[in-house]
C-alpha cells in the first residue's frame, strides 16, 4: 500500500516535470512542424539562469516567496532573448525548407548554445537548493512530501489548464489553431502566419526555460542537462501525439508513473521503461494516442 | 568513356594514391585519415537514407554493435583475423539493423530521425549500467592479425590504414553499384512521392527496411574498423554525440557522390582536431556555425562544389 501511494506521488511529480517540458515542444511543433532541438538549450539555459537567480536573491536573505517568482521571471526573460535571436536571426530563412533540415539548422543551434553556456557560466555545477529548502516539506503518513514537489504538481495542472483556456478561449489560441489544421488556408483568411510563428516559437522559448527554472532546484545544474531532456521530452510528445497538448499531458502522466513503478518495483529497468512504453504505444498507434489523421497526398 | 567508369577509374586511381603515400605519412596523419575513412564507411550508409529523405539521428547504434563485437569476440575468444571479426562486427549490426527495422521502417522524417536516436540511446544506456563490459570506462581492444601475419610497431597502424583503404575501396564500389541498381534508383522517387511509387507495385516499407539493413551493416564494418583502430571501446560510441558527427559529415559531404562521404569525413576530422588543439572549449560551437553555414549557403553539401566547377567548365568550352 505505501509503495503504492509513493509511486503515484512519485510518477505524479515526474510527469508533471515531464510535461513542463515537453509542452513548449508540442506546442512548437504542432504550429510551425518544427521539432526543435533548441528546446534543450532552453531548458539549460532556464535552469542557469534560475540558478543564478536564486543565488543573486536568497544570498540577500530577500523573503523567499518573491524568490520563486524571481527564478521562474528571470529564466523565462532569458528564454525570451535567445528564442528571439534564433527565430529572428536564423530559423525565419529556413521555413519551408525540408522538416528534416530544420532540425539540422536547430541541431547547429543546440551545438553553438552548448558552449554559450560554458562561456557565459564555465564548466562547473551549480546548486540552486535554497527553494527546496525554503519550501519545506510535510508528512503524509510515512510519508514525506517536499512541498516544492506539489508546487511542481500544481503548476503543470495550471499551465496544462491555462494552455487548453488560451486554445479554445482566446482570440490569438483560435488563431493558432486555425494555423495548426492547415496553414495555407489560414493564410488565404488573412492570418499573418509568419507573426504566428514568431510569437509561437516564443512562448515555446519560456516554456522550455520555465521548465529548466523549476527543475533546477532539484537537480545540480551542470554541463549537458539539455541533452537528456530532448530525447525524454521527444518520447512524451511521441507517445501523445506530436502537437497536441492534451496528448503531451497523457503522455506525461503515462510516463511518469511507469518510471515511477520501474524505480519501486524493478530499478534496473528504469533506464528502459520510457523507451519500452514509448516502443509498446507506437506499435498500436505508429503517431501517438492523440494525433491527427493526415490526408495522403499524390 | 562513359561517366560511372570514368568517375570509377578517378575514384581507384585516388584509393591509390592515398595508400601509396602511407609510410611517408606523418603518423597521427595516419591515424586521423585511418579514423576519418572507417566512419566514412558510417556516412556511406547514411547518404543511402539521406536519399531517400531519411536521417537517422541514432546511426551510432549500429556503429557500437560492430565496434563492442570486436572487442567481445578478442575478449572471450582466441580468433584474432582482422577480415573474421570485422565479418562478425557486420553480421551482428545487419542483425540488429533488420530487427529495429521492423518498427524504422514504419516511420519517416522526424519521427524516424528521433525514433533511431531513443534506439541508440537505449543501447548506450544499456552499456553504461553493464559493469562487464567495463561501464562507462569501455574496455582495451586485442590487436588483429592478418591471416596469422601480426604486424608490430610502425607496421600495425600502418596495416590497420591499408586495411581500412581496402574496405573503403570495396564498399564505395559496392554502394555506387547499388545506386545504379533498380532498388537504389528509386530513393529520390521515394523521396519525392511515396504514394506513386506504391502504385508502381513497390513496398516502400520494404525498400526503407532493406536499406536500413544495408546501412546498418556498413556501421557495422565502420565500428569495427574503428575498434581495431583504436584498441578500445566505450560506450561515448553509441551516444548521441557520436551520431550527431555522422550526420554532420553526411550534410558537409551532401549526397551527391560516393567519394564526397570520404573527402567529407577527412575534412570534419581535420577541423575537429584543429578545433580541439586551438580552442578546446568551443569546438562544438565551431562545428555548429560549420554545420549551420553549410545547411544555408551549400545545401548540396561539398561534394556539389566539383559539379559547379564542372559545369562551369562545360559551360567556357
Amino acid at each position: 500500500m505505501l509503495t503504492a501511494f509513493a509511486i503515484v506521488t512519485d510518477g505524479l511529480v515526474y510527469a508533471a516535470y515531464l510535461f513542463l517540458v515537453a509542452v513548449g515542444l508540442t506546442l512548437i511543433f504542432g504550429v510551425m512542424k518544427i521539432l526543435n532541438v533548441t528546446h534543450g538549450s532552453f531548458y539549460a539555459f532556464g535552469a542557469y539562469g534560475a540558478a543564478t537567480a536564486a543565488g543573486i536573491w536568497f544570498d540577500r536573505g530577500l523573503p523567499d516567496a518573491g524568490g520563486f517568482l524571481f527564478m521562474a521571471l528571470f529564466a523565462m526573460a532569458i528564454g525570451l532573448l535567445i528564442g528571439i535571436i534564433i527565430e529572428r536571426g536564423t530559423l525565419r530563412f529556413v521555413y519551408g525548407r525540408d522538416e528534416v533540415v530544420v532540425v539540422l539548422v536547430t541541431y547547429a543551434i543546440f551545438l553553438i548554445l552548448e558552449d554559450v553556456i560554458v562561456l557565459i557560466w564555465g564548466p562547473r555545477s551549480y546548486a540552486a537548493y535554497q527553494p527546496m529548502v525554503a519550501a519545506g516539506s510535510i508528512d503524509v503518513g510515512d510519508l514525506t512530501l517536499s512541498i516544492y514537489d506539489i508546487g511542481l504538481v500544481v503548476l503543470a495542472g495550471v499551465v496544462a489548464a491555462a494552455g487548453r483556456w488560451a486554445l479554445k478561449y482566446t482570440r490569438y489560441g483560435r488563431l493558432l489553431t486555425v494555423v495548426i489544421f492547415d496553414r495555407e488556408t489560414a493564410a488565404a483568411y488573412g492570418i499573418n502566419v509568419t507573426v504566428v510563428y514568431t510569437v509561437t516559437f516564443l512562448i515555446g522559448a519560456m516554456l522550455g526555460a520555465l521548465g529548466g527554472a523549476v527543475m533546477a532546484p532539484k537537480i545540480s545544474v551542470t554541463l549537458g542537462i539539455g541533452v537528456e531532456v530532448i530525447v525524454l521530452a521527444f518520447a512524451v510528445v511521441a507517445i501523445g501525439g506530436m502537437g497536441s497538448v492534451e496528448g503531451a499531458l497523457i503522455g506525461a502522466l503515462i510516463v511518469g508513473i511507469s518510471r515511477a513503478a520501474a524505480v519501486h518495483l524493478v530499478p534496473q529497468l528504469e533506464l528502459f521503461v520510457i523507451y519500452a512504453v514509448m516502443a509498446l504505444v507506437l506499435g498500436f498507434r505508429p503517431y501517438g494516442l492523440f494525433s491527427q489523421v493526415q490526408p495522403r497526398k499524390i | 568513356m562513359t561517366m560511372p567508369a570514368r568517375s570509377s577509374l578517378l575514384g581507384a586511381l585516388a584509393f591509390i594514391a592515398v595508400a601509396a603515400v602511407a609510410p611517408w605519412m606523418p603518423p597521427w596523419l595516419v591515424s586521423l585519415a585511418t579514423i576519418a575513412f572507417a566512419n566514412a564507411l558510417v556516412v556511406l550508409g547514411l547518404i543511402i537514407l539521406w536519399r531517400t529523405g531519411l536521417v537517422p539521428f541514432g546511426q551510432a547504434l549500429f556503429y557500437a554493435i560492430g565496434a563492442y563485437a570486436v572487442a567481445l569476440i578478442g575478449r572471450y575468444t582466441s580468433v584474432r583475423d582482422v577480415f573474421v571479426v570485422i565479418l562478425a562486427g557486420a553480421i551482428f549490426a545487419g542483425i540488429a539493423a533488420y530487427l529495429v527495422g521492423f518498427l524504422l521502417a514504419r516511420y519517416r522524417e522526424i519521427f524516424f530521425a528521433m525514433l533511431s536516436l531513443a534506439m541508440s540511446m537505449i543501447l548506450y544506456g544499456i552499456l553504461v549500467k553493464t559493469e562487464t563490459l567495463g561501464s562507462t570506462d569501455g574496455f582495451h581492444v586485442e590487436a588483429g592479425t592478418f591471416f596469422g601475419y601480426r604486424p608490430q610497431g610502425v607496421w600495425l597502424n600502418l596495416s590497420i590504414y591499408w586495411l581500412v583503404l581496402g574496405f573503403s575501396a570495396v564498399m564505395a564500389w559496392l554502394v555506387s553499384l547499388y545506386f545504379r541498381s533498380v532498388a537504389g534508383s528509386l530513393s529520390n522517387p521515394i523521396r519525392d512521392n511515396e504514394i506513386r511509387v506504391e502504385f508502381l507495385g513497390i513496398s516502400v516499407d520494404r525498400l526503407i527496411h532493406l536499406k536500413l539493413v544495408v546501412s546498418g551493416i556498413l556501421a557495422g564494418i565502420g565500428g569495427a574498423l574503428a575498434a581495431l583502430a583504436v584498441q578500445h571501446v566505450d560506450p561515448a560510441m553509441a551516444y548521441w554525440t557520436t551520431s550527431g558527427g555522422f550526420v554532420f559529415v553526411t550534410i558537409l559531404a551532401g549526397a551527391g557522390s560516393v567519394g564526397a562521404a570520404f573527402v567529407g569525413s577527412l575534412v570534419f576530422e581535420l577541423v575537429r582536431s584543429i578545433a580541439i588543439d586551438l580552442v578546446p572549449g568551443e569546438w562544438q560551437m565551431i562545428l555548429g556555425t560549420v554545420l549551420l553555414l553549410t545547411i544555408l549557403f551549400l545545401p548540396e553539401g561539398l561534394g556539389s562544389l566539383y559539379g559547379r566547377l564542372r559545369r562551369r567548365k562545360d559551360a567556357a568550352s
